[in-house]
């Protein structure tokens, strides 16, 4: 007999003996550990057909199942280099896992434990069952099976837990006693891991059909939550309510009353959740609250947490600093608290949120941006409506957007009340479709004037089709509005100034830009005189489109005689008395027509400015104005091409845009240097750097606007050198719009000073500006802001790339 | 979805100039009888009648019998060479055009100041019935004073040729619905009961059965006077519009009650006229807006506007062929083509 035989033999019979009789474990280790040790190829194969490799897995497979994991794992971490061995224990282990081994395993633990030392084996199972893709991963590198992977492994772990679940509830039933701060631990674990996703995706549906009215079930799941060790609670609550979004309900089973008992989770949920975090979605945010309003014992964490909501949404430092995205997540908080909080429970703390929205409302509307403000507007109606019920309604005018419809549906407290929304889903969406399309109808309806009632009338002989009688355009259908608009400049002027008759100053209203484009000389006679009658201009009647008016008359003043006008409203920007709305009326009128004059062959538009008629002033306008004026000349061209036979193979002359010197280049100190001079003196009625810090953003965005269109004029350097010195001194703002057109001055001037004269005249500015990009694109909490610092910083390298070709 | 883009509204077909001022009152006449020869004839601010033939575009023949006032209303006999001239001189001339001739054959005197155009019911040549604002002559006038009994506020029948006042219509006591504004003499093609449709100021159309001098229904239909009506007998239907905004459709029920069916909005306000196609197919108003509507009469579906008068439009009138004319303040006659069956 061969020796190698006999040995194997005795082993086995060994072995076979230890594992059936023993209930020492440390034996089963031992013997385990011995047979692991054994494997080898030559081994199997002594027995024909695979009986002893059979015989070997089910030593593992059938034996005590922790034992036979820890043994696997430590022997697979233990096995150098890949082997047969190696694979053949991974392959074990995928058994292992498979045959639902892993649930054996940890519903051993979950029984009383009497043994000593058995907290130091759950340590160590705890850490191999969390971290069994890791290790393997590490071990087997490119063999790794495919069950090993994390994205499988872990749901297949949930499932083990609701298995080992499924057993406890039985045991509870059969008056067994369970303990299940294992799998507490387990699942805290795998969710600091940052595998919430995989683990809770297959543990909370199922938990959630379960708990459904089994009180035993709910029991368990919640005593399951209180165990999960501090340390990891906050990542297993983050991971159940991202799992559970706009379902309230479903937490309130899974969790129980867990925030009343547990400080940390009460931390997680009422504090970290709501102010420390903003990446998650309205629907979790919706859960995560209506599990708060829930039940009674929570209701005061409800309104705690709306309490310091509305503080932190009513401080003024947290409106300035925080990014609009956390604001919008705050006001959402606060919008989805008032839906659950009915007005009894309020009363008592009344004045108190009374007091943050007021503070609140001031901050949000003081702020530049418009999102700020239309945030402000709507959490201040819908929280006056609530404390308020019965005063009278605060009403703000702000538009109808995207933004503004999907807070409002959150105040509504039908929708965040989620069952509602689950159970009639579909139910409600035809019926709004429905009625929607009905409006539609009958807009059409009452738009083709035809009346419903009248229908064909059956004695009709003449049911004459609708088809012969196709209704014509009807778009000139308009108001008719008397012809009174005087057709001369100054008399212009005098009926805006001193006429009563509304209809007449209307019309010399909308006359004036035509006037001022067709008659050059007599606009430049009383130019400024015009300018400051405009400036001073007030609706005087509701007139559709009065500012626009205004605006492109104005516009039109300054194109036709520049230097005098734009030194007129320069000069009035600083001056005494006027209104805010003013102010910025000058900055963009300069904006638009130093836009203007500066496009090429700005004085063709007159012609088709009149023929036009009023379109809306467009920033960037296109080129396409010249079209009436060659219209001629393409017939020319085309005329001439077809008879004219070519040699080269050039193909056509490339027709060039027409060129002419800009107009803006002899006046853009007119409009540029009179405006950054005097920003740092503050008048009694003006402050720039104080409160008006909605003027300075406007002014900052000018002087952008103004430096780009520059560009190719002669003063662009100095202009250049001014406005860097202005950036430097405003660079540290605390308003994110001022911030915005800071950063757009720099690329304007990246964009406008010739490579050069940059790096030459302005280079000591140019690097302090590019350590404060680098600074405002690393840290600024406005993302825009970031975004527009890391454009600024790319200019500047393509800048820096033009010019070292050229010193070398 | 993709709409067609919808044509832009026609031109005229022409225009006619020379009447030298405003035009107030259009009439096509010929017709049949007159062997292709079509008439427009037009009345005009400084009193004239002229006559233009649609063939050749020109003036055939001038009409001056108003002494320079204002002709409001003009209106053929069917089947024979004579025109009905109401003017703003208080006199309703009846003219004998036939074989080139042009004379005055006789004329009544108004009692009324206001600008109601008169109405004609004419079966044959023999007997017609003529409505006209005013007071019958032969009545006593017993107290001036009183506002209901003044002239101006009554409607008076008279049966031609012979004068003869077959009877006046006075609102009732209780009923302060102003002055008539317009008015439409007309027949139920089953009763031979001759039936008026009046247009009072108070914004009120009301239905008088002229044999029992009495009100058979009143309806109020506008807010402002009636500027003008027109009755479809066949399918007892008219429309008003008035100085507001609105066009009102009324039906007349078996019961002889008249019911506003519907309104319609109109963009600017005011109308001066408003006329439905003798084929019934479609109606044209008059804008005080300059502009001439057209709609489809069945459906009231708004059909085209047509913008070409620079002055407020006082009157449109159709030819039998549908040929549509508007005249305006502006001096001119605009001859439209629309959707014409060819």
């Amino acid at each position: 007999m061969d020796p190698a035989l006999s040995v194997v033999r005795l082993t086995v019979r060994e072995a076979i003996h230890t594992l059936s009789s023993s209930e020492d474990c440390g034996l089963i280790l031992s013997t385990l550990r011995c047979l692991v040790i054994k494997l080898s190829p030559v081994w199997l194969e002594l027995s024909p057909d695979g009986q002893l490799e059979e015989l070997w897995d089910s030593f593992f497979l059938k034996g005590p199942a922790d034992q036979a994991f820890l043994v696997l794992m430590e022997a697979l971490e233990s096995t150098a280099g890949p082997s047969f061995c190696l694979m053949k224990m991974a392959q074990l282990l995928a058994n292992f896992l498979s045959q639902r081994r892993m649930a054996a395993l940890m519903e051993e633990q979950c029984r009383p434990q009497k043994k000593p030392g058995f907290t130091l084996l759950q340590e160590t199972l705890l850490n191999k069952v969390v971290g069994l893709p890791d290790h393997l991963g590490n071990r087997l590198q490119q063999d790794n099976l495919a069950l090993f992977f994390p994205q499988n492994y872990f749901p297949l772990l949930g499932e083990e837990v609701v298995r080992v679940l499924q057993g406890i509830v039985d045991a509870l039933r059969g008056g067994l006693d369970c303990s299940v701060s294992f799998m507490s631990r387990v699942l805290g674990k795998i969710c600091i891991q940052g595998r919430q996703k995989e683990i809770l995706d297959v543990l909370v549906p199922q938990l959630t059909v379960l708990t459904q009215g089994s009180c035993l079930w709910q029991r368990v799941c919640w005593r399951l939550m209180e165990q999960v060790p501090d340390r990891t609670m906050e990542a297993v609550l983050i991971g159940l309510v991202e799992a559970t979004p706009g379902r309230p309900e479903v937490l309130s089973r899974l969790l129980g009353n867990l925030v009343v008992k547990s400080k940390k989770a009460q931390f997680v949920m009422t504090q970290k959740l709501l102010f420390l975090q903003y990446q998650h979605t309205t629907p979790m945010l919706q859960s995560l609250l209506g599990y708060l309003a829930m039940d009674s014992q929570r209701r005061p964490l409800l309104i705690q947490a709306l309490k310091e909501l509305l503080e932190t949404w009513g401080s003024s430092s947290a409106v300035r600093h925080a990014p609009v995205t956390q604001q919008h997540y705050l006001s959402a908080a606060i919008l989805i608290c008032l839906a659950h909080l009915r007005e009894p429970e309020l009363r008592d703390s009344q004045d108190e949120l009374l007091a943050s929205m007021m503070a609140g409302v001031k901050c949000h509307l003081d702020s530049s941006l418009p999102t700020v403000r239309r945030l402000g507007m709507i959490v201040a109606e819908i929280i006056s409506s609530q404390i308020h019920p019965e005063g009278p309604p605060l009403k703000f005018q702000y538009e109808d957007d995207e933004l503004s419809r999907e807070l409002l549906a959150l105040a509504i407290p039908g929708t965040s009340d989620s069952s509602t929304v689950l159970a009639g889903g579909s139910a409600p969406a035809p019926t709004a479709s429905e009625t929607l399309a009905k409006t539609m109808d009958d807009g059409v309806e009452s738009a083709n004037g035809s009346d419903p009632q009248v229908g064909p009338q059956g004695s009709d002989s003449d049911l004459d089709s609708d088809d012969e009688f196709i209704p014509y355009d009807m778009s000139g259908d308009i108001e008719l509005k008397s012809n009174k608009a005087p057709l001369y400049v100054r008399d212009c002027m005098e009926v805006l100034t001193s006429s009563e008759d509304m209809e007449r100053w209307e019309a010399a209203l909308r006359a004036l830009e035509g006037l001022v484009y067709r008659s050059p000389e007599a606009t430049r006679e009383v130019s400024v005189e015009l300018a400051k009658v405009l400036l001073h201009l007030e609706e005087r009647t509701c007139v559709s489109g009065f500012e626009g008016l205004r605006q492109r008359a104005l516009v039109a003043v300054i194109v036709m005689d520049p230097a005098r006008v734009a030194e007129y409203l320069t000069s009035q920007f600083y001056a005494l008395n006027y209104s805010l709305r003013q102010r910025l009326d000058i900055l963009d009128v300069l904006t638009l027509s130093a836009q203007e004059l500066s496009r090429p062959g700005h004085l063709k538009r007159p012609t088709q400015q009149v023929s036009c008629g009023s379109g809306a002033p467009v920033l960037a306008t296109s080129q396409a104005d010249c079209t009436g004026v060659s219209g001629w000349r393409t017939v020319v061209e085309e005329r001439i091409r077809s008879k004219t036979r070519r040699f080269s193979k050039q193909g056509f002359p490339r027709r060039e845009l027409a060129s002419s010197p800009s107009e803006f280049n002899s006046v853009a100190g007119y409009f540029f240097f009179p405006l950054i001079q005097h920003f740092d003196r503050p008048l009694v009625t003006f402050d720039l750097l104080g409160d008006d810090q909605l003027v300075l953003g406007r002014l900052t965005h000018t002087l952008a606007a103004l430096m780009y269109l520059a560009i190719n004029t002669t003063v662009a350097v100095s202009m250049g050198k001014a406005l860097l010195e202005f950036v430097w001194v405003l660079r540290f703002h605390v308003d994110i719009y001022v911030r915005r057109g800071l950063l757009s001055a720099v690329s304007s001037i990246l964009l406008s000073v010739p490579a050069e004269r940059l790096l030459g005249d302005l280079s000591d500015e140019l690097l302090e500006a590019r350590s404060w990009l680098a600074d405002v694109a690393e840290k600024d909490v406005d993302e825009d802001c970031r975004e527009q610092a890391v454009r600024a910083l790319l200019l500047l390298e393509r800048l820096k790339d033009r010019l070292l070709p050229l010193s070398h | 979805m993709a709409v067609p883009l919808p044509l832009p509204p026609p031109g005229p077909q022409f225009v006619l100039r020379g009447t030298q001022s405003a035009v107030n009152a259009l009439h096509f006449g010929g017709g049949a009888q007159a062997q292709g020869r079509q008439l427009l004839f037009s009345g005009s601010q400084s009193g004239l009648v002229h006559i233009w033939s649609l063939q050749t575009r020109r003036t055939v023949a001038t009409l001056d019998g108003h002494g320079g006032q204002s002709v409001t209303w003009l209106q053929m006999l069917p089947q024979s060479h004579q025109l009905l001239s109401q003017g703003r001189d208080l006199r309703l001339c009846l003219w004998d055009l036939a074989e080139g001739r042009n004379a005055i054959v006789d004329s009544v005197c108004l009692e009324s100041v206001a600008f109601c155009r008169s109405s004609v019911l004419a079966e044959g040549q023999a007997r017609w019935l003529l409505a006209l604002p005013g007071k019958g002559s032969d009545e006593v006038r017993t107290s001036t004073t009183d506002a209901l009994h003044s002239p101006n506020h009554q409607v008076q029948i008279l049966e031609m040729p012979s004068k003869t006042s077959v009877c006046t219509l006075k609102p009732e006591a209780d009923a302060k619905p102003g002055m008539p504004m317009c008015l439409g003499l007309w027949q139920a093609e089953s009763s031979p009961r001759p039936l008026l449709l009046a247009g009072y100021e108070d914004g009120s159309v009301a239905l008088w059965d002229v044999w029992e001098r009495k009100v058979c229904s009143r309806v109020s239909c506008h807010e402002e006077p009636v500027m003008g009506l027109d009755f479809d007998s066949q399918k007892a239907r008219g429309v008003s519009g008035s100085a507001g905004k609105a066009l009102a459709v009324w039906s007349l029920n078996g019961q002889q009650a008249l019911q506003v069916c519907s309104t319609h909005q109109l963009t600017n306000p005011g109308i001066s006229d408003i006329t439905v196609r003798p084929d019934r197919k479609i109606l044209a108003t008059a804008g005080w807006d300059h502009r001439i509507r057209v709609f489809h009469w069945r459906t009231m579906k708004p059909l085209a506007v047509l913008a070409f008068h620079s002055a407020s439009v006082h009157c449109v009138a159709f030819a039998t062929n549908g040929l549509l004319a508007a005249g305006s303040k502006d001096q001119r006659i605009s001859i439209w083509s629309l959707y014409q069956r060819t």
